[in-house]
Parts: C-alpha cells; sequence; structure tokens
C-alpha cells in the first residue's frame, strides 16, 4: 500500500477588486473598508485538491504567505476540508514581487514537506485578483524544480502509483492534453470545477482551528537579500489614472426609447459604416 | 549574522550596476504548428522602436520544430538578427525544454530586454525563466518604451492596483529586463519582403527522455468568436443584471454583422464565457463599431476597447466613466433601449435590402 497523495495549496488572501475605488480628489485608491476574500482562483485549486482526497484519499496542506489576518483565509480553506494550514508571516516578507514571493513560497513548501511529508502536488490558482501576474506559480515550480501544468481547465487522472497526472490545459487557442510525473505544480482556471460549501463539520473545526505559524525564525537558512523588498528586482515607479482622452460626446435624448434608438441608427447610417458593413449597398 | 549587517549597504538605490555587457532587445516568437502568433509580430512592431531609441539590434528568438519559415517571417517583420532552434523534441511547447533554449540564449547573447506575448505560452516561459535567472518579469503590459541611453531602462506599464489605475514597472538592478505583453495592443510593421536575415541556429540539446511532461493531444478549438479581428463589437457589463441579457446583446449583433464582448465584470460573474471578454486579461479590440451597454469604463475594460474607431454607450449613470470614451452616448434603461435599436436595424436593413433588390 503507497502512502496518500499530499496536497499543497496555495492561497492568497486578496481584497475584494470589485469593492475598490478610486477617490476622484487625489486619484488614490480608497482601501478601506474593502472586504478581503480567498483569490477565487486559488479556491478551485483547493477544490480540486479535495475531489482528488474524496476519490482516492489524500491529505491537503493550504499555505499562504501574508500578514497575520490571513489567518481568516486559512481557516476558510479548513472549512471547506483542508487538513493543515500554514501562515507565513513577517514584516521581513513584505513588498515582495512575484520573484521574492515565489522564493518564500518555495521556502515553505519545502519546510512542509519535512513536517508534514512528501509532497506530490502543489496547486495555485492561475493569478491573483490584486497582483494578475500568474508568474507566482510557475515561480515555485522553478524553486522547487518541479514539472508545471498551467491553465489547467480539468484534471483528468492522477496515478499515485505510476506518478503520473494527466490533465487539460485550456489555452487560447484549444485544450492540450498533458502528462507528467508528479511531483508537479497545478495552476487553475475558474472551469476546473465548481467550488463546494463548506459543510457544517468543516465549519465547527475550522473555528477552533489554529494555522501554523511560521516566521523568518522558522527559516534559519533563508537569504535574506531575497525577500520581502530587497528581494523584488520591480519597482513600482509610478502609477496613475490614465489620463482620459475628452471626447465630444454627443447625448443621443428622445421622449421614448424609440425615439432615442431612431436617432442613433440614423446618426450610424450617416456615417460610413453601412457601406463598408453592406449594410446597404 | 553580523556579517549581513557588516556588508556594505546595498548601494544607493538608484545606482545601477553595470550592465554594458547587455544590449539588445530580443521577442521570443511563439508558435503552433508553424504558425506564428500575431501578437509576437506586433512585439517585433513596438520592439523595433525600443531596439531604435537604444541605438541596439532586435532579436528574434523561434523555437520549434520545422520553424524556419518562421525565422524568414520574423525578419520581414523588422527583427535585424534572426535565431532559430528546431529540433522535434521542440514540436509542442513544453515549459523546461523551451525554457533551456530561453536561458542558453540569455547566457550567450545577452540581450537587456526580453519580451514575450502575455499569452497562456508566454506566461508560462517567461514565468519560469525569470525565476531560473533571476530577474524582474512585469506581466501584461499594455505600454512599452525605453528611457535614453544611459539609463536604458524599460519602462513596463500596465493595468495595476485592482486596475483601477496605470502602473510603470522598473527593473533596475536585474539583466534582463523581462514583460509579458498582450496582444492586439502593439501595432506590427507591414511585412516586408526584402529584409532577408540569415538565420543563426541555436543548438538543441536536450534528449526526449529528459522531458517528463508529454503532450498527449491538442484540440484546436474553433472559437465561435473571434474578437480581435471583429469590425463590429457589441459588449456588456454588471449593468446587464445576467445572461438572459445577454440574448438581447446577441439579437443586436446579429442585426449588425458583429459579436458579442463582456466587461470582466460580467465574465467573472459567469453570465458569459472568457472567450467574449474585451479589456485587461481579456481581448484588446479596435473595431470600427464599439457598443458598450451597462458597462462602466473601468480601465481594465477600457485599456482594451478604447481604440475602436466609433463607440456607443448606453448606461443608466450618467455620470459612468465611459461616457467619457464614447461619440455618443445614451442614458437610459438598457433593456428598452437595446431592443429598440435592434428593431430600428432589422428595419433600415430590410428595407435597403429591398431597396437593393429594385435597383438592381
Amino acid at each position: 500500500m503507497s502512502e496518500k497523495l499530499h496536497i499543497v495549496v496555495c492561497i492568497k488572501q486578496v481584497p475584494d477588486s470589485r469593492e475598490i475605488r478610486i477617490d476622484p480628489k487625489n486619484n488614490t485608491l480608497i482601501r478601506q473598508g474593502v472586504p478581503s476574500i480567498v483569490n477565487f482562483y486559488d479556491l478551485h485549486g483547493l477544490e480540486e485538491a479535495l475531489r482528488i482526497k474524496d476519490e482516492q484519499g489524500a491529505r491537503i496542506t493550504v499555505v499562504t504567505m501574508g500578514p497575520p489576518p490571513a489567518e481568516k483565509s486559512l481557516k476558510e480553506c479548513v472549512s471547506l476540508g483542508a487538513d493543515d494550514a500554514v501562515l507565513v508571516t513577517d514584516r521581513g516578507f513584505a513588498g515582495a514581487d512575484t520573484l521574492a514571493t515565489s522564493y518564500v513560497l518555495g521556502k515553505t513548501i519545502e519546510k512542509v514537506a519535512e513536517t508534514f511529508g512528501k509532497v506530490d502536488i502543489v496547486f495555485c490558482g492561475k493569478q491573483t485578483l490584486d497582483g494578475d501576474t500568474g508568474q507566482v506559480g510557475p515561480g515555485i515550480a522553478c524553486r522547487l524544480d518541479l514539472e508545471q501544468l498551467t491553465y489547467v481547465s480539468k484534471v483528468r487522472a492522477v496515478d499515485k502509483d505510476s506518478g503520473k497526472i494527466t490533465v487539460e490545459r485550456h489555452l487560447e487557442d484549444g485544450i492540450e492534453v498533458v502528462q507528467t510525473s508528479m511531483p508537479v505544480l497545478v495552476t487553475a482556471l475558474k472551469e476546473l470545477n465548481k467550488v463546494r460549501r463548506a459543510p457544517l463539520p468543516g465549519m465547527l473545526r475550522a473555528a477552533r482551528f489554529k494555522p501554523v505559524v511560521w516566521t523568518t525564525a522558522d527559516f534559519p537558512e533563508l537569504d535574506r537579500k531575497q525577500i520581502g523588498l530587497k528581494g523584488s528586482p520591480t519597482i513600482v515607479a509610478r502609477t496613475w489614472v490614465p489620463e482620459i482622452r475628452k471626447i465630444n460626446t454627443t447625448r443621443v435624448e428622445g421622449e421614448s426609447e424609440q425615439e432615442i434608438a431612431q436617432k442613433i441608427v440614423e446618426t450610424l447610417w450617416q456615417t460610413d459604416l453601412p457601406e463598408r458593413f453592406g449594410w446597404k449597398s | 549574522m553580523s556579517e549581513e549587517t557588516k556588508e556594505p549597504k546595498v548601494a544607493v538605490e538608484d545606482e545601477m550596476p553595470d550592465w554594458s555587457a547587455y544590449r539588445g532587445v530580443l521577442i521570443v516568437v511563439e508558435q503552433r504548428d508553424g504558425a506564428a502568433k500575431k501578437v509576437s509580430w506586433q512585439l517585433l512592431g513596438q520592439g523595433k522602436k525600443l531596439a531604435d531609441k537604444l541605438e541596439v539590434p532586435l532579436m528574434a528568438l523561434v523555437i520549434g520544430h520545422n520553424v524556419a519559415h518562421l525565422a524568414q517571417e520574423a525578419g520581414y517583420y523588422g527583427a535585424d538578427q534572426v535565431y532559430l532552434c528546431d529540433a522535434e523534441e521542440l514540436k509542442d511547447y513544453r515549459t523546461r525544454p523551451y525554457s533551456r533554449v530561453c536561458l542558453k540564449f540569455i547566457h550567450e547573447y545577452k540581450p537587456e530586454i526580453v519580451l514575450f506575448g502575455a499569452t497562456a505560452t508566454g506566461r508560462d516561459l517567461a514565468g519560469a525563466i525569470a525565476t531560473h535567472l533571476p530577474t524582474g518579469l512585469t506581466a501584461d503590459t499594455t505600454e512599452l518604451d525605453v528611457e535614453l541611453p544611459p539609463s536604458r531602462l524599460l519602462l513596463a506599464s500596465r493595468p495595476a492596483f485592482s486596475e483601477k489605475m496605470l502602473a510603470t514597472i522598473l527593473c533596475k538592478q536585474y539583466r534582463p529586463q523581462m514583460a509579458t505583453a498582450r496582444a492586439g495592443v502593439f501595432q506590427e510593421l507591414p511585412r516586408d519582403e526584402s529584409r532577408k536575415v540569415e538565420a543563426v541556429r541555436i543548438e538543441f540539446s536536450m534528449s526526449e527522455d529528459e522531458i517528463a511532461t508529454k503532450v498527449l493531444e491538442f484540440i484546436t478549438e474553433t472559437s465561435s468568436i473571434n474578437l480581435e479581428e471583429a469590425e463590429i463589437i457589441v459588449a456588456g457589463g454588471r449593468g446587464l443584471g445576467g445572461s438572459e441579457a445577454f440574448k438581447m446583446l446577441k439579437d443586436l449583433a446579429d442585426a449588425l454583422g458583429g459579436v458579442v464582448g463582456a466587461s470582466r465584470a460580467a465574465v467573472d460573474a459567469g453570465w458569459i464565457k472568457h472567450e467574449h471578454q474585451v479589456g485587461q486579461t481579456g481581448y484588446t479590440v479596435r473595431p470600427k463599431l464599439y457598443f458598450a451597454i451597462g458597462i462602466s469604463g473601468a480601465v481594465q475594460h477600457t485599456v482594451g476597447m478604447a481604440n475602436s474607431e466609433l463607440i456607443v454607450a448606453i448606461n443608466r449613470d450618467a455620470e459612468a466613466p465611459i461616457f467619457n470614451f464614447a461619440q455618443y452616448g445614451i442614458v437610459g434603461d438598457l433593456f428598452k433601449i437595446v431592443p429598440a435599436i435592434t428593431e430600428q436595424v432589422k428595419q433600415k436593413r430590410s428595407f435597403a435590402g429591398i431597396a437593393v433588390g429594385s435597383n438592381s
């Protein structure tokens, strides 16, 4: 009998971007009162891990790097069915770009493997809602020398005995069916699955659950030059709200919707569009 | 640990190391089955501008199997130097062999800037390479420029901070400077067959059994829509309130002979498939006619459609930023206005059709 699969799911607690507004007075972001959520692509990664667990048994460890309040997101994952959760938190990690983040998460997953057992699969979301880069997944795979399968829309088979995993990757021009060897890093698309709701026992377990917390002190070998702001090659030089090219908008108004529709269609018909598109020829 | 504190302070942040060994702008050309992705030629177009400013050659790296013709094409589209790595093992994109080729190339030829299309493959590859090198990588840029020498910095700009703003990102302390860039934003140069560039062959030294990943099958998806090439787009956003309303947009699009687009909000809500998404993380489009219906006009959307020739916005909120982009604005109830417009268009077209019939 082989050991159970060990799956690590990387998550990030992010501000719900839909709720962020720009202060029109000084063009800055209004972050206050913006709720935090688990990056939803990550939840699809967790769901897939849970499905594998349901089918063939697996141990799931969720990890996140973030400030202490990120514990809330880990608890959410535990309520859904994760077995263990690790919060990596330290002021020294702050300001990390994707390179520094993949360094710390790589080290974290190595430590997870030492602590909880050898890792077979790492799931990440395809990207985060706030960073939107999709670079941390490949970064972690590179750090840990894992095979990498990005933009996965379906996991076809995970065979513990042969050590093979077969997935579908959803690309711009089609679906690629790929097989590779574990250990592997998989980044999840929304199409991968439908995220379950937390069952009551999970919620009860999560309420009492305390994640493992690691700080820089728990990583004596960590290269301080590779973490946080210092370990981040990319620098945000400038941010701005793009100049809106002022257009003289013609308001199309009328007594009724029919009148408005008539006016706008008349306007369109006075351009060269009808000719170009053969609306009349 | 005290060693560390005694270290010379990481020089003044702004002082840059000597990077004079790194010169040139490299575009990594993406292809499938011998057909190049358009974004690669678009990047050669933009890369040319950067290379000219820096007074360095524009390089193209073509990787694949039986792709010598693409090396030639890269010359036609503006590359001054073309490199070709052609091997059977490189037929399908796979992260390990492709990143091995790129890394070897970067170590040997030392370009100062490396650009990839921000496609699934481009992001997969760039993410692996940047970590290996290591260097900074900016994702999904929509503006690319350089500071003139001596700084020679790549100014890589992209929507950021929850996509409500744009950010310019620099990589001062590492080389090369890397970025992925989105399709449809940059303009390719006119194809010039007189630009004949002899491709330099790059050796490939990996055997199939060193590569764990096998591509078993590729199922081409002939997407029912082609947003990037569509000339008329009828796009809907959060204001539609659900997937039902997209049928109404489809009717208008059909009447006009166009396709349906969507904002991220509508796609994220699951009302319509991602293949319809316009804007950051979707497609960048420049159609002749763009209807923005129930779309507020967040930066993340407008970066993808602001270059449309004629924009008509329909929104309940008279203050919606989308009106700043639209030549024609209609404030009102889209659920009533859109069907009314569809009706008008149908009438117009059928009359036009009759007129044509009687004239000929």
